[in-house]
């Protein structure tokens, strides 16, 4: 298997690498359906070329995600649900 | 078919966060803002009047901003609710979707979703000079034909930048249809979000760039130490530009105040009016409005290090820590705005989407040493260490440090049984320069919030107070000083039971009576209580002198322990009762703070006593 076709989650992506977003896990608790609205409504959408820009002093832990023009501060938990192919 | 088609006298402007709407608020309407509440709660309610390219009169409404109608704030709730006439404001004639041209890929789904709410809308493609620096092609008319709206460009920050605007809304518009409008679920935003990037790709042309100039400056002020060291040093510098600058131009404020009672003072005969307006209005406003410069400041620099961008980095940067004590980096911005005051942090809340981090942060901010306090706290450190300026410094700052550490670990008590995490999901906007004219407005509404304060609530405090220094109490009789035959001393004793044991007199226990309502006007108030009880060569004295040789070291120190936890003041409790909706939680921030100030007066009191005798 080449690099291309492996997938990551979100916060297993290494710093400032570009990735292509694959797929958003479903939600398993109610709790998180207004989580994943709301990253698909910011853009976090099959397709879209992301990457982490920057990590918070608490080991990986948040994380800067740039996906288009915009960048979000995602806990790692919130960007669990973003599944990624990183470029080769 | 008759269309009902009038020229819009009514409108509201509707945007995502950092779209640069409100800089485009004040823009158009200047000084003819009006900041009030929406009903119920407390997201800032900005209505202003604007006057068209034809002089036509317009009234504005300066929508919270809203990601999405899809509401997971308290902000955009409010939004929602006005736009889909839920709420008791009037529906707009026009809804203005301001959207950032830099950044259309995000901004245009809440113009898709806008434009499914029966209002006429005009698409305002805001920064559009930033746009144009960054070579990014718009293709206007293209745009406009694709939404079916009239499209306008505008730059927020230029003078002339609204001229389009200002022109297109002196074109009739049809009147809002009636549409029933109900949340979208997942399929439908996705559905909307592939109607953008197919709009996207159709107008907008833009050169491929591997990282913006933001990226750049973040790999520094985002670098986990190198970050955390520059907002350690920010903070720093803020505070010293607070506390020197501040006390500079409230230096010369007191000179004003102290010229004007002297005038006064000579040109009016001895009597109870006289003592009124010298003692009780100059006095007792006088001594709160030298915080003015301090409160100022620190805004200016929330405000300036908010709209550049780098606040919520800040945030980012201490979200872990403030995990620990399960909050998010969110409660920053609120818990930092607090130590100007804690009404406009508990405001700030607002923006934080789980309930109990809002609620947690709310019920602390009283802990971050507001500027109210600052005088209280100077008084005293100066009256422990006379001529000791380094000692007193160190001291000021434990006591900023015992506020954030307590208001940390009470955090921690609240959440510690939670399981889950709060969300972060938080926005890191492009850097950009402050625009002027919003901070000077912004800085200029903080005043007027102060100035109003002053000239209503603790004016009339301070005349009270007054008054019951100068009426004798019916129940006293001929002995004693004119302080222990007055109303006020009565009370003072009266509530000596409750203070004795952490080693407040009764002097102080009546000062403390109206700082409920104001925090400032102890100083005050403790003014008033030497200045009356003395006689005329006591008058003039220093109260930090007569602070301290008259009271004991314990006491001292107790009532600094007392100042850091107090429950105070009447304000901060009205905004928590409205801001939760409940009076249980402005009960229960009330209780766990007189119960915290208590015990650790008493218990630096006793021990204080029982190391020093």
């Amino acid at each position: 298997m080449n690099e291309f076709t492996t997938e990551l989650q979100l916060d297993e992506l290494p710093m400032r690498h570009w990735a292509v977003i694959h797929a958003i896990r479903p939600a398993v608790v109610p709790a998180d359906r207004e989580l994943l609205l709301r990253l698909t409504e910011l853009g976090f959408l099959p397709g879209e070329r992301v990457r982490i820009t920057a990590e918070g002093p608490g080991g990986r832990e948040p994380l800067a995600v740039r996906v288009g023009h915009t960048t979000f501060a995602l806990r790692r938990r919130e960007a669990s649900f973003i599944l990624v192919r990183p470029h080769a | 078919m008759v269309v009902d088609i009038t020229l819009p006298s009514h409108i509201a402007l509707l945007g995502n966060p950092n779209c640069g709407k409100t800089a485009l608020f004040n823009l158009l309407t200047g000084s003819r803002q009006k900041v009030a509440n929406y009903a119920g709660v407390t997201v800032e309610r900005k209505e202003g009047t604007l006057h068209t390219a034809s002089g036509r009169r317009v009234r504005v409404l300066d929508l919270p901003g809203a990601y999405s109608l899809n509401a997971i704030s308290n902000d955009e709730a409010v939004t929602r609710d006005v736009v889909t006439g839920r709420s008791t404001e009037l529906l707009p004639d026009l809804l203005v979707c301001v959207v950032d041209a830099t950044n259309l890929r995000l901004h245009l789904r809440l113009v898709l979703e806008a434009r499914r709410l029966g209002i006429p809308l005009l698409v305002a493609l805001n920064k559009s000079d930033r746009a144009e620096k960054f070579g990014i092609r718009i293709d206007m008319e293209r745009l406009g034909s694709e939404l079916g709206v009239p499209v306008v460009r505008t730059v927020g920050v230029s003078v002339s930048g609204a001229r389009e605007l200002l022109a297109r809304l002196d074109v009739p518009v049809s009147a809002a249809a009636h549409c029933v409008w109900h949340a979208p679920d997942i399929d439908a935003v996705t559905h909307t979000q592939q109607e953008v990037h197919r709009i996207y790709e159709a107008v907008v042309t833009e050169p491929a760039v591997e990282s913006d100039p933001s990226d750049h400056i973040d790999r520094v002020l985002m670098h986990p130490w190198w970050g955390l060291l520059i907002l350690t040093a920010v903070l720093f510098v803020i505070f010293i530009a607070v506390f020197s600058v501040g006390d500079m131009l409230a230096g010369g404020i007191e000179t004003g105040f102290g010229w004007l009672a002297t005038q006064v003072t000579a040109h009016m005969d001895e009597g109870l009016l006289r003592g009124l307006l010298v003692e009780g209005v100059i006095g007792g406003v006088g001594g709160v409005l030298v915080f003015l410069p301090q409160i100022l400041i620190l805004f200016f620099f929330i405000l300036a290090l908010e709209s550049s961008g780098y606040l919520p980095r800040a945030a980012f940067l201490l979200d872990r820590p403030m995990s620990k004590a399960g909050l998010s980096g969110r409660s920053f911005i609120p818990l930092l705005s607090s130590f100007a005051c804690a009404i406009p942090g508990i405001m700030a809340t607002r923006s934080i989407t789980d309930r109990h981090a809002r609620l947690t942060t709310i019920l602390i901010a009283p802990l971050m040493a507001c500027s109210a306090r600052i005088p209280v706290y100077t008084l005293l450190v100066a009256a422990l260490f006379p001529g000791e300026p380094f000692t007193a410094t160190l001291i000021m700052v434990g006591l900023y440090a015992l506020g954030v550490a307590s208001a940390m670990a009470v955090a921690w008590v609240i959440q510690r049984r939670r399981r889950t995490t709060t969300p972060l999901l938080m926005e890191l906007p492009s850097y950009e320069w402050p625009d002027a004219r919003s901070l000077l407005i912004g800085l200029w509404e903080r005043a007027m919030i102060f100035l109003r304060r002053v000239g209503t609530i603790i004016l009339a405090l301070t005349i009270i107070m007054w008054a019951l220094y100068s009426i004798p109490s019916p129940r006293a009789n001929a002995e004693g000083s004119a302080m222990e035959r007055s109303i006020a001393g009565e009370i003072g004793r009266g509530l000596e039971f409750v203070f004795r044991p952490i080693g407040f007199n009764e002097h102080i226990a009546i000062a403390l009576v109206p700082g409920m309502a104001a925090r400032e006007v102890v100083v005050s108030s403790l003014g008033l209580v030497y200045a009356m009880e003395g006689d005329a060569d006591e008058v003039g004295a220093q109260l930090e002198e007569r602070i301290s040789t008259e009271w004991t070291l314990a006491t001292k120190l107790s009532l600094l322990l007392w100042m850091v936890f107090a429950p105070q003041c009447i304000s901060t409790f009205v905004a928590v009762k409205r801001e939760t909706g409940s009076w249980k939680y402005m009960w229960l921030m009330g209780g766990y703070l007189f119960a915290l100030a208590y015990l650790a007066s008493l218990f630096t009191y006793q021990l204080t006593n029982a190391l020093t005798t």
